[in-house]
């Protein structure tokens, strides 16, 4: 026994602790329980994780559902994949809870910020040591809702309330992809868990296996924010950053790829699905990329950023390439979170201010925030030998052996990657501020997570994972391939150079620029109006019609109706039955003679009939 | 045994209770109409103890003593709503005391 419950139960009891009676706690015991919990959640990981040979741990707990044939139990299993998960979720995770203690130092709802913090970390370890489909999804729920509530934190704010129903109800139209998904493996597997469905797939009908591969996809999509449901994720940064960083780039955003993944062995014999999730990996990437180029708020830039990673991990995962997939994801959680706390260093910096034009020349008066995110913009923009450039080169290799047409696609939105990040780095840092306020570098609480967040994301190239995972997923062929390698390295290098003439050497030219091409500049600038397409074409309907038919017609029509209409008829009849009450006695003792001569008649009758 | 046979018995508490019905339904002071309900209840009462004699059953002889509890009762309850009327309305007339109606 490898006591694998422990995991996920150390975040929890931080959480109960925190929640209960976190309002009577001092900062400092708040902070201790939270970050406490979580770091030994992260010890006892690491230990399990270097006690995992080839053979996967897996511990069954208790039978949670057992309906006829059909038993679901509360299990827990760890694998080469899951070992990864687990190292980035509580690694990254213990980093952020460092973090967030400077950040959040002066906000209110202080103990509340980490109980929700720990509840995420319950749900999210659930969910990679999940061994079972449906405690997956319990997983993906639960993250789900730490992330409403994560999003709505200020909830005073109207914006952001609004993003948290936004994250909401968008992931609902995943899950029920991914419900259905579940309901179909029941019916023609039997069970929900891996070990039983993935060694049964090679004996199922391709059409099954493509429906539900299919299903899953929604499910993911949904989590992952994939087009055409991505829209959640950029109004989730409304949420407090270490928030944004921690869920909706480093570990929750992430969990549709690690759904898919963990599925390779459906997925390997659906190759439709495979090339739909290549598909939407490839046009999501480069699509949020070309959104990320024009966009002023620092946040906003790397949301989109995050999206546009994202669909680089579907195409890894996509083009058959799972090892690659799963090896961005752990880059990316690296530098993306780095690139969100640095951008919450530099808010908090310059007293909340999020907007780019607003800063400036920061470079100097905050360096150890401006040299971290350096570090993460070289990592995402693939530079050798930051952890990214590994990383992204063995997607695109990968996408290359499936379709130059779509290496090509990668590599242009490589460049786009490598130039929004630095344009905003550029504008960020260099330059003269144009803000009012006088920036500080923020406390040593959130500098350290930085520095060692900047550390792994230069290096983190050099923990082999393709190799590590090598023996779990069918294996591809990546002969290396040093011109696809050059190419690719060559476009991120250009994307930097770009940013640097037009936000550094000469900053005219981007205006000159927006100027020239105006009607394309004012259609990425407003997100090529997605949102408002949703809002015509889904949302108003959806809300007119539940106006119209189910309010108006069925609530107040059909329901009220009826109710109503049985009072009125009531008070109708008693309306003329009140007219019996005469008041006379006399009447009275009448009713009840004619009433009693009628029952002795009746009695009478029935008498004579037996 | 031999004697007055039972449908003498209940002819006769027929009469009694129709003369109480009648004298209930056309009879205005509420004393007499009170009284034609006392009238009632003992026809009832001579019909059970009838019914008992004759079949040799002693519930019907429980029945009546019920009834004269429950008839007492009555008188004393009903006296006393009589009196309060008098008092309020200085009339005895049923068809005056009439205020409960819609």
């Amino acid at each position: 026994m490898q006591h694998l419950w422990l995991i996920p139960t150390l975040p929890f009891v931080g959480f109960l602790v925190n929640g209960i009676f976190g309002r009577r706690f001092s900062k400092t015991v708040i902070s201790a329980i939270a970050i406490g919990s979580v770091a030994l959640s992260f010890a006892w990981a690491l230990k399990v994780v270097l006690a995992l040979g080839d053979t996967p741990f897996l511990e069954r707990y208790f039978d949670w559902i057992v309906a006829g044939g059909l038993h679901i139990g509360c299990d827990f299993a760890v694998d080469r994949l899951t070992a990864v998960m687990l190292l980035v979720v509580t690694g990254v995770g213990s980093l952020i809870h460092v973090y967030s203690v400077g950040y959040m130092a002066h906000e209110g709802g202080y103990y509340r910020f980490f109980a929700y913090l720990n509840l995420f970390m319950f749900f999210m370890l659930t969910l990679v040591l999940a061994a079972n489909y449906l405690l997956l999804f319990v997983g993906w729920e639960g993250v789900g809702l730490c992330s409403y509530l994560l999003i709505g934190f200020w909830f005073l704010k109207r914006s952001a309330t609004n993003a948290g129903n936004k994250a909401f109800i968008v992931n609902r139209i995943g899950d029920f992809g991914f419900s259905l998904a579940m309901l179909l493996i029941v019916v023609h597997f039997g069970s929900l868990d891996f070990a039983t469905v993935f060694p049964a797939a090679a004996s199922k009908p391709a059409g099954v296996l493509t429906t539900i591969a299919l299903l899953l996809l929604v499910g993911a999509c949904g989590k992952s924010a994939q087009f055409p449901l991505y829209v959640w994720l950029p109004d989730a940064m409304e949420g407090p950053t270490p928030v944004s960083a921690l869920i909706h780039a480093a570990t929750m955003v992430t969990a549709g790829v690690y759904m898919v993944a963990r599925s390779f062995p459906i997925y390997v014999r659906a190759p439709e699905a495979m090339e739909l999730v290549a598909y939407i990996g490839l046009f999501t990437a480069a699509f949020a990329a070309t959104i990320g180029l024009v966009q002023n708020d620092i946040k906003k830039v790397f949301a989109y950023s995050t999206v546009s990673q994202l669909g680089y991990m579907f195409l890894g995962v996509g083009t058959g390439a799972f090892s690659a997939g799963i090896y961005h994801l752990v880059t990316h959680a690296f530098f993306k979170a780095l690139l969100f706390l640095g951008a919450g260093s530099v808010i908090h910096a310059v007293a909340g201010e999020q907007d780019m034009r607003q800063m400036g020349g920061l470079r100097k008066m905050i360096p150890v925030t401006f040299w971290t995110i350096f570090c993460a913009g070289l990592a995402i923009s693939g530079v050798p030998p930051t952890s990214g450039f590994f990383s992204k080169d063995s997607i695109l290799v990968a996408s290359y052996h499936h379709a130059p047409w779509m290496f090509w696609v990668g590599v242009i939105t490589a460049a786009m990657t490598a130039f929004y990040v630095f344009r905003a780095i550029f504008m960020t840092f260099f330059g003269e501020y144009r803000g009012h306020h006088h920036p500080h570098e923020s406390p040593r609480s959130m500098t350290i997570p930085l520095a060692a967040l900047a550390l792994l994301s230069l290096a983190g190239g050099y923990f082999n994972i393709p190799t590590w995972l090598g023996k779990f997923f069918p294996a591809v062929e990546e002969p290396e391939n040093f011109t696809l390698v050059a190419i690719s390295v060559i476009a991120g290098l250009a994307g930097i150079g770009l940013a640097y003439v037009m936000y550094v050497a000469r900053p005219a030219l981007a205006d000159s620029l927006s100027l020239r091409f105006g009607a394309l500049y004012r259609l990425v600038y407003n997100k090529y109006f997605v949102d408002e397409i949703y809002d015509a074409a889904v949302v108003k309907p959806v809300v007119g019609g539940s106006r119209a038919v189910l309010w108006h017609g069925i609530d107040t029509g059909v329901i009220d109706g009826a109710v109503n209409g049985i009072g009125a008829r009531s008070r109708d009849i008693g309306g003329w039955l009140k007219l019996i009450q005469s008041g006379s006695i006399r009447s009275y003792a009448t009713w009840v003679l004619f009433g009693s001569v009628i029952l002795m008649v009746a009695l009478s009758l029935v008498g004579a009939a037996r | 045994m031999s004697g007055v046979p039972l449908s003498w018995y209940l002819i006769l508490s027929a009469v009694l209770f129709s003369l109480g019905i009648a004298g209930f339904l056309f009879r205005k002071n509420i004393i007499t109409i009170f009284m034609s309900i006392e009238l009632m209840l003992n026809a009832v009462n001579l019909s059970f103890i009838a019914f008992s004699y004759e079949l040799k059953q002693v519930n019907g002889h429980i029945f009546a003593f019920f009834v004269m509890v429950v008839a007492a009762a009555e008188a004393a309850v009903g006296l006393a709503i009589i009196l309060t009327v008098f008092k309020n309305r200085s009339t005895l007339n049923v068809d005056e005391v009439n205020s409960m109606k819609y």
